[in-house]
């Protein structure tokens, strides 16, 4: 069983990556990796107050998918979405965490709505004034493949374009410890069920035993391995490329997703 | 759609252990919800706590799961025979061909909280025995759950808040319909911590009654907490008449605010039109409405307004969190499993601690019991940052 779709756009954000229209001179191989912090831009979109609220995941979702659909010349408001990261908001959740082991138990009112794992699908429906349906999901190390997955079959079940959001940040210590994401990264895909004059590739994708694809350098392969959102680095670096290829993606312990790249 | 079936299902809240308790206490009206005496909470409000949970131990090889929300789910998948109706799809159609999606807003997140007051005083490390990826994380409920039935095929948590687990019935709809999967283990599993408890009392929305929803003197939500699975299948040829299926699923977004609803239900109202839409069915056909109902000022006048616009004044309707408290993540599957209860014994749950209605909101809420034919329903949830979604169950055969 294999699903298929167009990419028309891409968004991407990471340490050392700005975003896919400077970084695909590096994924290509054409510039050296150069790492340093992930550089947050300020959510623009959202309301004042909103945007004092956001955090390190609002941000970066919201970066990563506007550039991708400004790629793509969509409207946000018209795309369904896939949220997909392995946790929410870190120091958010740190900062309740201390809070509640405390003697003063009383967490604001902005802290926990933040705690919720589709605070950034929140935040983004209010930026983008999208009222339409949005997957928010998790699957720890597994979560750029589910959340792939999901927007390929609202794209081919459902016959529409579909934005997939992928999105990871740090926690502080000790959680830091406990789950070691060294920093923010994210990888949006504009996705769609037709070709259009606006298509990137065209993937079609299947489930497979076979292992996922590693990068060659070697900075790079340790950001695919230590952020999940990263995993989903061979396909954008395939892509950068400009080259047919067949990458396999990591997914869950029990199965992969090999993915036919044909640039269009 | 397709249809799909809901070849079984089960549900273990406040009410109840399985199926039986809980249409028992449906049919005698009774409330799980009690004063909170959960941890070491100082708030003045009512639970829908589940007995024995605590109690449940996780086999050996998943003691690293091991935290309340895991035993919730463990304690629910025993009952009704649901563990080997999993073990029995497994067999038949492969391990791989099996999804797996879970709703939950918290997950383990007490696991966290608890290992935060054991923290090292020096270095601020948590605790040795503190396992992030198997408990907090909120992936670990459908990890669990996978694991414990060897389950190989496409798997995540849904986590949008109290739409979560209304939202997984989206997600195995289309990885069905997509081919990728024959069945799917879908449900919901949230459980009472610290962070549910005070987040909702800062926000001003914690009761300190059992929650009276679409009562004229309404003033919050209980919290409750629940484990809901149901096994989605293909329907085959002959089905029983009163065999459950899942017609139609309506999903939106409000975009309006992160934890108020849209004044008007505007995001809600979408989410019951295109489940109306996607079962190809009109308003009338809708014999019960199970309410979000988390009897908040704004949420039920919200909703009001939505059903009100969508179905007029008389579809009868109600809120089972009055009798569970408000499960959270779970919520919208322990009311799928509410609703397939109503179709197959001809029940309409009444509202419980409602004593008068909330005359501004022009719907018809039961107040009390009624058994009649059900055909159709439908059931609403929603979540903060504005997540609705609409399922839409009707029964195969006519009641």
């Amino acid at each position: 069983m294999t699903l298929t779709a167009y990419i028309e756009g891409i968004g991407l954000c990471g340490p050392g990556l700005t975003d896919w229209t400077s970084a695909q001179a590096v994924l290509g191989g054409r510039q050296p990796y150069q790492p340093h912090p992930t550089i947050l831009p300020p959510p623009a979109l959202l309301p004042a107050a909103e945007r004092r609220r956001s955090g390190a995941i609002v941000k970066l979702t919201l970066a990563t998918g506007l550039e991708a659909i400004a790629a793509a010349g969509l409207d946000a408001a018209s795309l369904p979405s896939v949220f997909s990261a392995s946790g929410g908001d870190g120091a958010n959740c740190h900062a309740i965490c201390e809070m509640l082991a405390s003697a003063d138990r009383q967490i604001s009112p902005t802290r926990f709505h933040n705690s919720v794992h589709n605070t950034a699908a929140g935040y983004w429906s209010i930026a983008t004034g999208a009222m339409t349906a949005s997957s928010v999901l998790s699957a720890y190390d597994a979560s750029f493949g589910a959340g792939l997955l999901e927007a390929l079959t609202q794209v081919v079940v459902d016959n529409t374009r579909s934005v997939l959001l992928a999105c990871d940040t740090a926690y502080p210590e000790p959680l830091h410890h406990a789950r070691p994401i060294p920093d923010a990264f994210g990888i949006a895909l504009v996705l769609a069920p037709q070709r259009s004059a606006r298509a990137l590739a065209k993937i079609t994708v299947s489930l497979t035993d076979a292992s996922a694809d590693r990068l060659d350098d070697a900075a790079l392969e340790a950001l695919r391995s230590a952020i999940p959102a990263a995993r989903g680095l061979p396909l954008l670096r395939a892509i950068a490329l400009r080259q047919d290829q067949r990458v396999v993606l990591d997914y869950l312990d029990s199965t992969r997703l090999a993915v036919a790249i044909a640039l269009c | 759609m397709n249809p799909l079936w809901l070849s079984h299902f089960t549900a273990t809240s406040s009410i109840g252990r399985g199926l039986d308790q809980t249409l028992a206490a449906l049919r005698q009206r009774r409330s799980g919800l009690a004063p909170c005496t959960f941890d070491t909470v100082d708030l003045a409000t009512f639970v829908g706590e589940v007995a024995g949970v605590d109690a449940v131990q996780l086999p050996a090889p998943l003691a690293d799961f091991d935290c309340r929300n895991n035993r919730l789910a463990l304690l629910g998948l025993m009952q009704d025979g649901f563990a080997e109706a999993v073990r029995a799809a497994s067999a038949k159609y492969g391990a791989q061909r099996i999804g797996v999606f879970i709703g939950t807003s918290t997950a383990g997140i007490l696991q966290t909280e608890l290992a935060f007051r054991r923290r090292d005083p020096v270095t601020g490390a948590l605790p040795a025995d503190f396992i992030y990826r198997s408990t907090h994380n909120i992936f670990s409920i459908a990890d669990f759950t996978r694991q414990y039935f060897g389950l190989t095929g496409p798997a995540a948590v849904v986590s949008s808040a109290c739409s979560s687990s209304a939202k997984v019935f989206s997600s195995a709809r289309r990885m069905m319909a997509a081919g990728l999967i024959d069945a799917a283990l879908v449900g919901g599993v949230d459980s009472l911590c610290l962070t549910t408890l005070y987040g909702f009392n800062s926000l001003g929305l914690l009761s300190a009654q059992p929650c009276r929803p679409f009562d004229a003197q309404r003033n919050g939500i209980s919290i409750g907490e629940a484990a809901a699975f149901a096994l989605l299948e293909r329907p085959p040829e002959h089905l029983a008449a009163a065999a459950v299926l899942l017609l139609g699923v309506g999903e939106s977004s409000d975009a309006y605010h992160m934890s108020s609803p849209h004044p008007d239900g505007l995001g809600a109202r979408m989410a019951m039109q295109d489940a109306l839409k996607m079962a190809g069915m009109q308003p009338a056909e809708i014999d019960y409405i199970n309410l979000h109902g988390t009897a908040t000022q704004s949420n039920d006048a919200a909703e009001a307004k939505a059903v009100a616009a969508v179905f007029g004044a008389t579809t009868p309707c109600s809120s089972t969190k009055g009798a569970t408290g408000h499960t959270l993540g779970a919520a919208g599957g322990m009311e799928a499993v509410i609703c397939a209860l109503a179709l197959q014994h001809g029940l309409l749950p009444a509202g419980l601690n409602t004593r008068q209605r909330d005359p501004t909101l022009n719907v018809d809420y039961l107040l009390d019991n009624r058994e009649q034919p059900v055909a159709c329903v439908l059931s609403n949830s929603f979540g903060f940052g504005g997540t609705n979604c609409s399922l839409i169950f009707g029964r195969a055969g006519k009641p």
